[in-house]
């Protein structure tokens, strides 16, 4: 699955959009879902928390594994995806667009993000 | 750390888009796709996996059935030409040094397959044990390719390659066969709780055979499976794992397995490594039960892992989780962990803490899944 180039990546395998209105979608990408495996568990952070760029604010949990969720940008969670809390596996199926997680408004500019060739020659290499 | 070693069949799992894993030094399949579709694939179709990591060891000569009685726990030398048997290594002091499949393969020769990473220790044991008899141990790892098809269409699948009667080839049993034109140790054994096969061959002719396999299961919904769905179905089915329910630090009566001890042996004036530490542990576990391998089946999403604590309700720590994971035939999460006996009643309503949450689980009694027959 190729990484769509409308988004921003991070280090940390989340992707973000551009913002609507101050507000930014982020999910995690194709990469991290695969690399995770079967994904049956997702600990996502509530509307209204506070959420910072680098910091862990959920839990993703594969067959074989629990990781952390970080957030790739500052700002407050304003929604998020209760149909991905309801079946895990879709952020294996659709990363990108059905099984996004959380939406943000940003309380600054994100920085440090890659776009998506950058992000796939980090992946690839 | 050396470069991991390689199957005969690695090529085929990169060709497959396979995600490897290290394990025990060896590169291994870890899952083609998804994980538990392989699962499900085993538990309804059919499975093809490469075992190639196990360790095979033959033990052969005049007193090769009295050397592995006096070796294992097991009555090996009352084990039927052609017939395999579930057993165990210890120390002198009754812990386990690994879980092992003995095949007897005739009269003077059997084949001992120890798990890849115990494989090295259990040769050098073996070595050890032998002096004495007229027996040799010869490493044969190098020797065998291992591929299993797992599931309730195993039977269907291979029969269209081999002429053997599969019918008369009971669980627990093994033969030479011809299977795809080449010969083959074809052994009805399997770590999965499923009806299957397991394909000892020379490593030249397994990606022929994985290929012939491949396509007579084409129909039959046969899928390539990794290691990772090995560990669901084995959990499943309620099978220990050495490392994570067998351990030096425990001895067969701890894990609950105590049948496999074999007191009984005649042979060696019923001497055997182990034996007067394991008698010491059998009668402890009559009267003074240590803390007792149980099923544990969760409600909510959450998995317990392996090392997790296991709480009783008023949250006094009672125990530990040794395996883990989303039960893909259950659809719900499972482990299998010690538990003090007070606590190990089927019903009993404890908690696992996961990551400093409780999360309520109850006791349930091992296998998890049976599959009908």
């Amino acid at each position: 699955m190729s990484n769509p180039q409308h988004l921003q990546y991070s280090e940390d395998h989340e992707w973000l959009t551009a913002a609507e209105d101050g507000v930014s979608t982020i999910g995690i990408t194709a990469h991290a879902a695969n690399a995770l495996g079967d994904i049956v568990y997702v600990q996502l952070p509530e509307v209204g928390d506070t959420v910072t760029a680098g910091e862990t604010c959920g839990e993703l949990e594969s067959t074989k594994s629990v990781s952390d969720l970080f957030s790739p940008a500052s700002g407050e969670v304003v929604e998020v995806n209760s149909d991905v809390v309801d079946d895990p596996a879709k952020v294996n199926a659709e990363p990108f667009d059905g099984a996004w997680l959380f939406k943000v408004k940003l309380s600054e500019e994100p920085a440090g993000l890659m776009s998506a060739d950058e992000y796939t020659k980090l992946t690839n290499g | 750390m050396s470069s991991p070693r390689l199957t005969a069949l690695d090529a085929l799992h990169r060709a497959l888009g396979a995600t490897m894993t290290d394990f025990a030094g060896w590169d291994m399949p870890l899952r083609y796709g998804s994980e538990r579709e392989e699962h499900l694939a085993v538990r309804t179709k059919a499975g093809l996996f490469d075992l190639s990591h196990m360790g095979e060891i033959t033990v052969s000569g005049p007193q090769a059935g009295e050397m592995l009685d006096h070796a294992l726990v097991g009555f090996v030398s009352a084990l039927g030409v052609l017939r395999a048997r579930y057993t165990m290594i210890c120390r002198e002091d009754g812990g386990i040094l690994d879980d092992l499949i003995v095949y007897r393969l005739a009269e003077s020769e059997f084949m001992v397959v120890a798990n890849a990473s115990n494989a090295q220790l259990v040769l050098d044991e073996l070595t050890a044990r032998a002096a004495g008899f007229d027996a040799e141990v010869r490493d044969d790892r190098d020797a065998y390719a291992l591929i299993a098809v797992q599931g309730p269409e195993a039977n269907g699948i291979l029969g269209s390659l081999t002429d053997a009667d599969l019918a008369g080839l009971k669980y627990y049993a093994i033969l030479p066969a011809t299977v795809a034109g080449k010969d083959v140790l074809l052994a009805r054994t399997g770590y999965t709780g499923e009806d299957g096969f397991e394909i000892f061959s020379a490593p030249a002719v397994a990606e022929h055979l994985w290929q012939a396999l491949t396509e007579a299961g084409a129909d039959r919904g046969l899928v390539p499976c990794g290691l990772s769905c090995r560990d669901t179905l084995r959990l499943e089915a309620g099978m220990p794992l050495y490392g994570h329910e067998l351990s030096t630090d425990l001895t067969p009566f701890d894990a609950g397995l105590g049948r496999v001890v074999r007191f009984d042996k005649t042979t060696n004036d019923g001497a055997f490594v182990g034996r007067k530490a394991l008698e010491a542990a059998a009668a402890n576990a009559e009267t003074n039960p240590p803390r007792v391998l149980v099923g544990l089946v969760s409600e909510g999403k959450r998995v317990p892992r392996a090392e997790y604590a296991v709480v009783s309700a008023d949250g006094t720590p009672i125990g530990r989780i040794t395996s883990g994971a989303p039960s893909p035939t259950l659809g719900k999460p499972i482990a299998i962990a010690y538990v003090d006996a007070a606590h190990a009643a089927p019903g009993t309503a404890v908690a696992v803490d996961v990551r400093g949450k409780h999360e309520p689980v109850e006791v349930v009694a091992l296998p998890f899944y049976k599959r009908a027959r």
